[in-house]
């Protein structure tokens, strides 16, 4: 049915979409940003919230100790305007700036912190992102109720403008965490006020960060305005932004193309490569824009049945499947053909021997894998099954996998697929052969992806344990020397891809279409929209300006 | 007959408790929970997310505590809209989806009832053909052809309507014409059947003998017959197009009821599927004894007493 609307459109639009696009002339005036969001939030409470919309929302509404910088994303001061490390890396000492204040003008304080962490670890709270403060000393013991005492939790109050965080680990990546909305805080006096989750109703609601809420209809939008207790009050230029429930895709570009939406959340799979192809060659402004996200999209292989528990099986499946096509001749969004499992970040990169097409020695070397491992030409391999959950792109993919490994390998492949929490089912109770799966980074750095295959890892869903991987996952963590700590990922990397529990095979995209009244701010100079790899964006430094046609 | 309505209300009461108990267990039979996400919680705190909602009693626990609570008309809070509860949802999306529906069911009355004389007044000729022709279209059209066609004709082309979303009151137009149109179709067709069928009735030879003009026939005696197919249609069409849908709500962005049903399933946002099946069963009861309380009126040879 969703094919059959998609087709429709493009017959359609290709008649009217040149001609489109209204432009409004009141742009710089009304300071006004309309953003397709994609789906209704399921909560605006930055210690609960897990999804994607949730986050685009809560970035612009609170803010922690530290905000990540747009383009490099290192840890820059927020709410704290320093800090000092202690010279083992465990004890934190963050300095609140005195003008910090709730969006009802209140001050807000390091006790606010010690109360909002408290809060999130604590077990009635039932935060499921509560594990990102088990960093913090006895933060995992109160959280899962081995202790009762929330004062033994790492976080302290110095004096009213002095936060002390004591941690287990060195955790290089701290910094970064307490940019990230479960580390947000909450307004005690508001959060204490009212029964259950009323506090994030609408009206209810006092934030922190460079926007409030003022209005949020089910389904309809979510309205924020400038915030005019927002300690940098002066560098936000809009005056208030809508967001809006997109999730109908088509709905979604026609708004856009009527001017509704100044950014969209995504573009319908099959306009991709009429939008790809215009950014090409059109001259003048275009809006499409396929920019990196840090996700990985792969196949997970259950390493505790036939076949896939021979690492040799694995490697002939992996060599042998055409990622380029994939991502150009199906995708066609721009996405990266995954050779590794980690996406390049902050300046790690892995480069793996998986070839990124189907190469006849790839295929060679494949047999011969095959053959070794019992199964020559493939014989005894049996029906193996990929699982993914019920999705028009997903089946695309494993259909072009499935043609694959059958043409190089003779290998005949099964798909089922699964409704979404099905599917989770299944995957959590480890009953497939192959399952595909993605994985987008919580935080910008390797270990947001390395340290999900550590042995018994509660996202690990492969059976896969390696006492040399754990060893330097570990040891990553002890040290704050960026070059040791990703010597540490490079050797765990490899040992991943020698015997690939898992098949990488595209790193993530977000396409979107941006209007041209958008505009970013750098160093007083206005230009143009760019997403960073975590697809954040705060809306502070962003403005609105006129377009002469 | 007031014996009778009060009898059919009262009946409702085990009507819906059949219906929140077999809707009770089925949905947890079906495989998942509200809280398998991508990223897997771990044990601990899927622990702590059960007992805040109480899935960490037994079954029949879950299921009486959750009878009592309805009994005493609250049907909890929503899993997935964790500040808003399953009331307050309905409360705020049901006025929506119910203009629409309003608006879309008066339309296709209309544009149903008009087309169905039009085409019964001749059979078999041209503009017998002609409407039935146009209703087969609107039947076979979905609405998720339908919607996207008017809303790049009307919104996009001609800008007389806003593309989608629900901020000004002409937001409801394209939503109700997409809505209503299969409807239309269908109540032609049913009045078209239901007035032939009538009219060949003795009574209707009847009333032409004594000389009536034809309009008056048709106003006094052959639509009164004629229209009970479509009257025993509108019950649960007018239960199924108040409550919105899925399609057209999605389509036109508006804030109704009716994406929920589906929704709420996909997502195992348990009160919230509870909640929208017993909404809607109660509404289709209370069609339902509407529609019967108008046969009564509409033919004589039914009564109830």
């Amino acid at each position: 049915m969703a094919a059959a609307v998609r087709l429709l459109g493009i017959f359609l639009s290709i008649v009217w979409v040149a001609e489109a696009s209204a432009q409004s002339y009141t742009a710089s005036k009304d300071q006004t940003l309309n953003i397709g969001n994609g789906a209704e939030p399921k909560e605006l409470d930055p210690a609960l919230a897990t999804g994607t919309p949730e986050a685009h929302i809560l970035d612009n509404l609170f803010e922690g100790l530290t905000a990540l910088d747009e383009k490099t994303l290192d840890p820059i001061p927020a709410i704290a305007e320093s800090w000092t490390v202690s010279p083992d890396g465990k004890i934190y000492t963050f300095k609140i700036r005195k003008n910090a204040k709730w969006s009802d003008g209140k001050n807000l304080t390091a006790e606010d912190f010690v109360w909002s962490w408290r809060r999130a670890l604590n077990p009635m709270t039932a935060a499921e992102y509560a594990y990102q403060l088990y960093y913090i000393k006895n933060g995992e013991q109160f959280n899962k109720g081995q202790l009762k005492d929330p004062s033994l939790v790492g976080v302290k109050a110095l004096d009213p403008y002095t936060l002390q965080v004591e941690l287990v680990n060195p955790t290089p990546f701290f910094l970064k965490l307490t940019a990230f909305h479960a580390l947000n805080p909450v307004p005690p006096h508001v959060v204490s006020k009212f029964p259950g989750q009323e506090w994030t109703k609408e009206g209810n609601l006092v934030s922190n960060g460079p926007f409030k809420l003022t209005e949020w209809k089910l389904n309809r939008h979510i309205r924020l305005e400038a915030n005019p207790f927002y300690w940098d009050r002066a560098a936000v230029k809009l005056k208030d932004i809508y967001f809006y429930p997109t999730e109908n895709v088509d709905t979604e570009e026609k708004m856009f193309t009527a001017g509704k939406l100044h950014i969209t959340n995504t573009v319908p799979t099959l306009r991709t490569p009429y939008y790809a192809q215009m950014a090409k060659q059109a001259k003048g402004y275009q809006p499409y824009k396929d920019t990196p996200l840090l996700a990985s999209y792969f196949y997970r292989f259950n390493v505790k049945r036939k076949p896939t528990d021979d690492w040799r099986v694995r490697r002939a499946l992996a060599l042998t499947i055409d990622r380029k096509a994939i991502v150009e001749r199906i995708m066609h969004g721009g996405q990266i053909p995954a050779t590794t499992f980690t996406p390049p970040v902050i300046g790690y990169s892995f480069k793996g021997d998986l070839p990124d097409n189907v190469t006849p020695a790839a295929i060679a070397e494949a047999k011969k894998l095959l053959a070794e491992a019992g199964y020559p030409e493939g014989k005894g391999l049996g029906k193996i099954e990929i699982l993914y959950n019920t999705n028009e792109g997903h089946k695309k993919i494993a259909v072009a996998i499935q043609d694959m490994w059958k043409k190089n390998l003779g290998i005949d492949v099964g798909l089922f697929n699964q409704e979404w929490k099905v599917y989770l089912d299944t995957q959590r109770r480890m009953d497939f052969t192959i399952s595909r799966a993605g994985w987008v980074g919580d935080y910008p750095d390797p270990n947001t992806f390395l340290d999900l295959f550590v042995t018994n890892g509660g996202q690990n869903l492969t059976g896969w344990s390696n006492k040399d991987y754990d060893q330097y996952i570990h040891q990553a963590g002890q040290t704050l020397d960026q070059a040791k700590r990703f010597e540490n990922f490079h050797k765990a990397e490899a040992i991943l891809m020698k015997e690939l529990p898992v098949l990488p095979i595209y790193f993530y995209t977000y396409n979107r279409l941006v209007s041209e009244h958008i505009k970013m701010i750098e160093n007083g100079q206005f230009r143009e929209w760019s997403a960073n790899i975590m697809q954040r964006f705060v809306y502070k430094n962003f403005a609105m300006v006129d377009v002469r046609k | 007959m007031t014996k009778y309505i009060l009898k059919r209300l009262l009946s409702i009461i085990p009507v819906l408790w059949v219906v929140a108990t077999i809707t009770f267990f089925l949905m947890r039979l079906a495989p998942g929970g509200p809280f398998d996400s991508e990223k897997q919680v771990p044990e601990e705190i899927l622990h702590n997310l059960e007992a805040k909602y109480h899935m960490d009693e037994p079954l029949p626990m879950q299921y009486v505590r959750y009878l009592g609570m309805v009994a005493k008309g609250d049907l909890g809070p929503s899993f997935r809209y964790t500040s808003r509860t399953v009331n307050e949802i309905i409360a705020e999306t049901f006025p929506v989806s119910a203009i629409v529906g309003l608006l879309g069911l008066f339309y296709a009355l209309v544009i149903g009832l008009i087309s169905g004389i039009f085409a019964a007044s001749k059979p078999n000729s041209a503009r017998d053909y002609l409407s039935m022709a146009f209703s087969m279209l609107g039947i076979c059209l979905p609405s998720f052809v339908i919607g996207p066609l008017f809303m790049l004709l009307f919104a996009v082309k001609l800008e007389w309507f806003n593309v989608s979303g629900w901020a000004e009151p002409k937001d409801v137009v394209l939503p109700a014409l997409t809505l209503g149109t299969m409807y239309a179709a269908y109540f032609a067709r049913l009045t078209r059947a239901g007035i032939l069928d009538v009219i060949k009735q003795d009574y209707i030879r009847t009333a032409h003998a004594k000389g009536l003009p034809e309009w008056l026939v048709m106003v006094r005696h052959t639509l009164k017959g004629g229209l009970l197919p479509t009257v025993s249609f509108l019950g649960p069409a007018a239960a199924a197009i108040l409550t919105g849908s899925l399609v057209v709500e999605s389509i036109f962005n508006i804030p109704g009821l009716g994406r929920f049903f589906v929704q709420s399933a996909l997502n195992r946002d348990y009160t919230l599927v509870m909640g929208t099946v017993l909404f809607v069963a109660f509404l289709i009861v209370v069609m339902n004894l509407l529609v019967d309380v108008a046969y009564a009126f509409l033919n004589p040879r039914i009564s109830y007493d």
